[in-house]
């Protein structure tokens, strides 16, 4: 038997019943295409917090005061509360091989108002030049803090995309004064905006010199952060290493009274979050394909069963056992495979309309609908094989007698 | 043509043995046409079943253009029957969603033939089944039982098999379709040079082949010329 005719032979049976047909291979759709938008909107979402937190600056580390407790995540760090971390470890640290840049950071929330009398409380964070070069800021307008304003311990501040806006509308914020928990600063730069990247994004937020935050407006003398930039990606556990053995005997202790996080530690954190939700999202979508193929099985069983007068002509008139099973396995692969074709352009659309109207990143790629379409063709020839090796097996005798 | 040396079929059932057919002997010469008449379960079934490579004797010889076919395979016997076997049942057994020309088609795609030149033998075998043209495209299902005998007896003869076998032909038809069914058979033979072997209990049907071989109890008990043959004269 040729494949054309085989072809033609199956298309004539598959469309004999074309609602059982249709509701069949309905199943394989459902399947395939919830198994594609599940792991498209994974991996899309995946994918969109990879961007955003390399987006915040590469090879990064942070130390932060106090100690992250086991089970409880970077979120309860103790942030602000401990004050183990100095000025002058900076400046211990700043000697390790390996730096590209260092930035000591204190941040609080205050509440800021601009001239034309519009207010928001957001964060202030005091910072040196190397903030804008660890965390990846480009000033859209005007100039950074430098050194010497650092030095100077002068009142100027560089405002985030969102407190701009929120502040001053859509006029020129560069030049005008605002008053941070009641003491003047001078606008000196506005930053490109970088979206939102976890909790606290660059974009609402205020930066102003160091010594500034320090000695005027908290009046502390420690830090709330430390952040490194390190070179070479291979040299961030080495770095890591210097910076925890030079910290403790700095601060004369046994245990570290300080946490160094790296940005990978977040970004592993957070991928291993999202790939153990897609598994699962794929792993229901999975079973109704289980399901599907069930179906299929049946199917073709039932097909079987009231087709056996048609096996047994066949064989009358000459088919031979490998041309019977190729025929029902041919129609139960046809099925599956205009299924899982449906299937994944179904799941495609839902993927896009997902990303168009739920805002939420997708991404269709080019392993899954591999995966979607090996695992339709295979549940075809799987669910297929049994009910066409039965046919074939049929006494062709008792076939055509029966009723 | 068909030579069947002492042959027999015994069907086992655990313990029990049933000896359908004992000792079975005949020739059937080229062009002949042939009844194979007795009452039901003497085992006219049975040696249908042999004769048409659907079923293998438990004993004897059976040769078939001069090829031993007792002891073949499954699909070594699917092989005999696609090239030299035509069959015709009593329930016609046509694909009922199908086309006219599709069923009668149906062979030629196992054969192996080349799609350009199906149509034609299947046009041919129609127009010798006398099948009015105006038919061809109609689905099976739709015919009347006289006309989708005669689909039947056309893909049965499509791929011009040594022998074409017919099992109560004209069972499930009234009697005049009936007739025609048989005068389609004998004009096959005698104007086509078929070799044709007609399987039924009635001995009115019978006496329209040339040769009757009576059956009882799994033996011939008799097989001579039939010397008052019915003609069907079909152009009335």
């Amino acid at each position: 038997m040729k494949i054309i005719d085989l072809f033609n032979e199956t298309y004539a049976s598959l469309t004999v019943n074309k609602v059982r047909t249709g509701l069949t291979m309905l199943g394989i759709v459902i399947g395939i295409s919830s198994v594609i938008a599940m792991v498209s909107i994974g991996q899309g979402a995946q994918a969109q917090i990879q961007t955003s937190i390399e987006g915040l600056g590469s090879n990064l580390l942070s130390i932060l005061p106090g100690v992250v407790q086991p089970g409880r995540g970077i979120v309860s760090s103790g942030r602000g509360a401990a004050q183990t971390l100095k000025n002058e470890d900076v400046d211990l640290l700043r000697s390790i091989e390996g730096l590209a840049a260092i930035s000591p950071e204190s941040s609080r929330r205050f509440q800021i108002v601009a001239p034309n009398g519009n207010n928001t409380n957001t964060t202030v964070t005091g910072g040196q030049t190397s903030y804008g070069l660890v965390h990846n800021l480009i000033v859209a307008n005007g100039s950074f803090i430098s050194d010497a304003d650092d030095r100077s311990i002068s009142r100027k501040a560089v405002l985030g995309a969102t407190v701009a806006a929120d502040l001053f509308l859509d006029t020129d914020p560069v030049g005008q004064a605002i008053r941070v928990n009641n003491v003047t600063f001078t606008v000196i730069g506005v930053l490109q905006a970088k979206g939102a990247a976890g909790f606290s994004g660059p974009d609402d937020m205020v930066i102003v010199p160091l010594s500034t935050m320090q000695k005027i407006l908290a009046g502390i003398d420690y830090l709330s952060t430390i952040t490194v930039s390190v070179a070479d990606k291979d040299q961030i556990n080495d770095v890591r290493d210097q910076m925890i053995s030079l910290l403790l005997v700095r601060h004369r202790v046994a245990e570290p009274d300080f946490s160094v996080i790296s940005q990978a530690d977040v970004l592993g954190t957070l991928s291993s979050i999202i790939t153990t939700f897609t598994l699962f999202l794929a792993s229901i979508a999975g079973i109704s394909l289980l399901v599907g193929g069930i179906g299929i099985m049946n199917m073709m069983l039932t097909t079987v069963t009231e087709r056996t007068r048609e096996i047994g002509l066949r064989k009358a008139i000459g088919a031979q056992k490998r041309d019977i099973t190729a025929q029902f396995l041919t129609e139960s692969v046809m099925l599956t495979f205009v299924g899982g074709v449906a299937g994944i352009a179904l799941g495609w659309l839902i993927a896009t309309l997902v990303s168009q109207f739920a805002g939420i990143a997708t991404s269709v790629s080019f392993s899954a609908v591999m995966l979607a379409f090996g695992v339709s063709a295979t549940i075809g020839i799987v669910f297929g094989y049994y009910p066409a090796r039965r046919a074939a097996g049929l006494n062709p005798i008792e076939a055509l007698r029966y009723e | 043509m068909i030579s069947c040396e002492n042959i027999t079929k015994v069907y086992t059932n655990g313990d029990v043995e049933t000896v359908v057919l004992k000792s079975v002997s005949f020739q059937v010469k080229a062009g002949e046409f042939v009844a194979i008449m007795g009452p039901s379960g003497s085992g006219k079934s049975t040696l249908m079943h042999i004769l048409g490579a659907l079923d293998s004797p438990t004993g004897g010889t059976y040769l078939l253009d001069g090829k031993d076919v007792s002891k073949l395979t499954d699909d070594q016997l699917a092989e005999i029957r696609r090239t030299k076997i035509g069959f015709v049942f009593q329930s016609f057994n046509l694909l009922s969603r199908s086309s006219v020309l599709r069923n009668v088609m149906l062979p030629l795609v196992y054969a192996g033939v080349p799609h350009d030149r199906r149509e034609a033998l299947a046009a041919s075998a129609l127009t010798a089944a006398g099948m009015p043209k105006d038919r061809w495209h109609h689905l099976s299902n739709q015919l009347s039982g006289g006309q989708m005998q005669r689909v039947a007896i056309a893909r049965s003869m499509v791929n011009n098999p040594s022998i074409v076998l017919a099992d109560e032909p004209t069972g499930n038809l009234d009697s005049k379709t009936g007739e025609i069914v048989l005068g389609t058979f004998q004009k096959l033979n005698q104007q086509g040079g078929h070799t044709i072997i007609l399987i039924t209990h009635e001995p009115y049907v019978a006496e329209h082949a040339d040769r009757i071989i009576q059956i009882q109890d799994g033996e011939i008990v008799h097989d001579k010329a039939n010397s008052k043959r019915r003609q069907v004269n079909l152009s009335v």
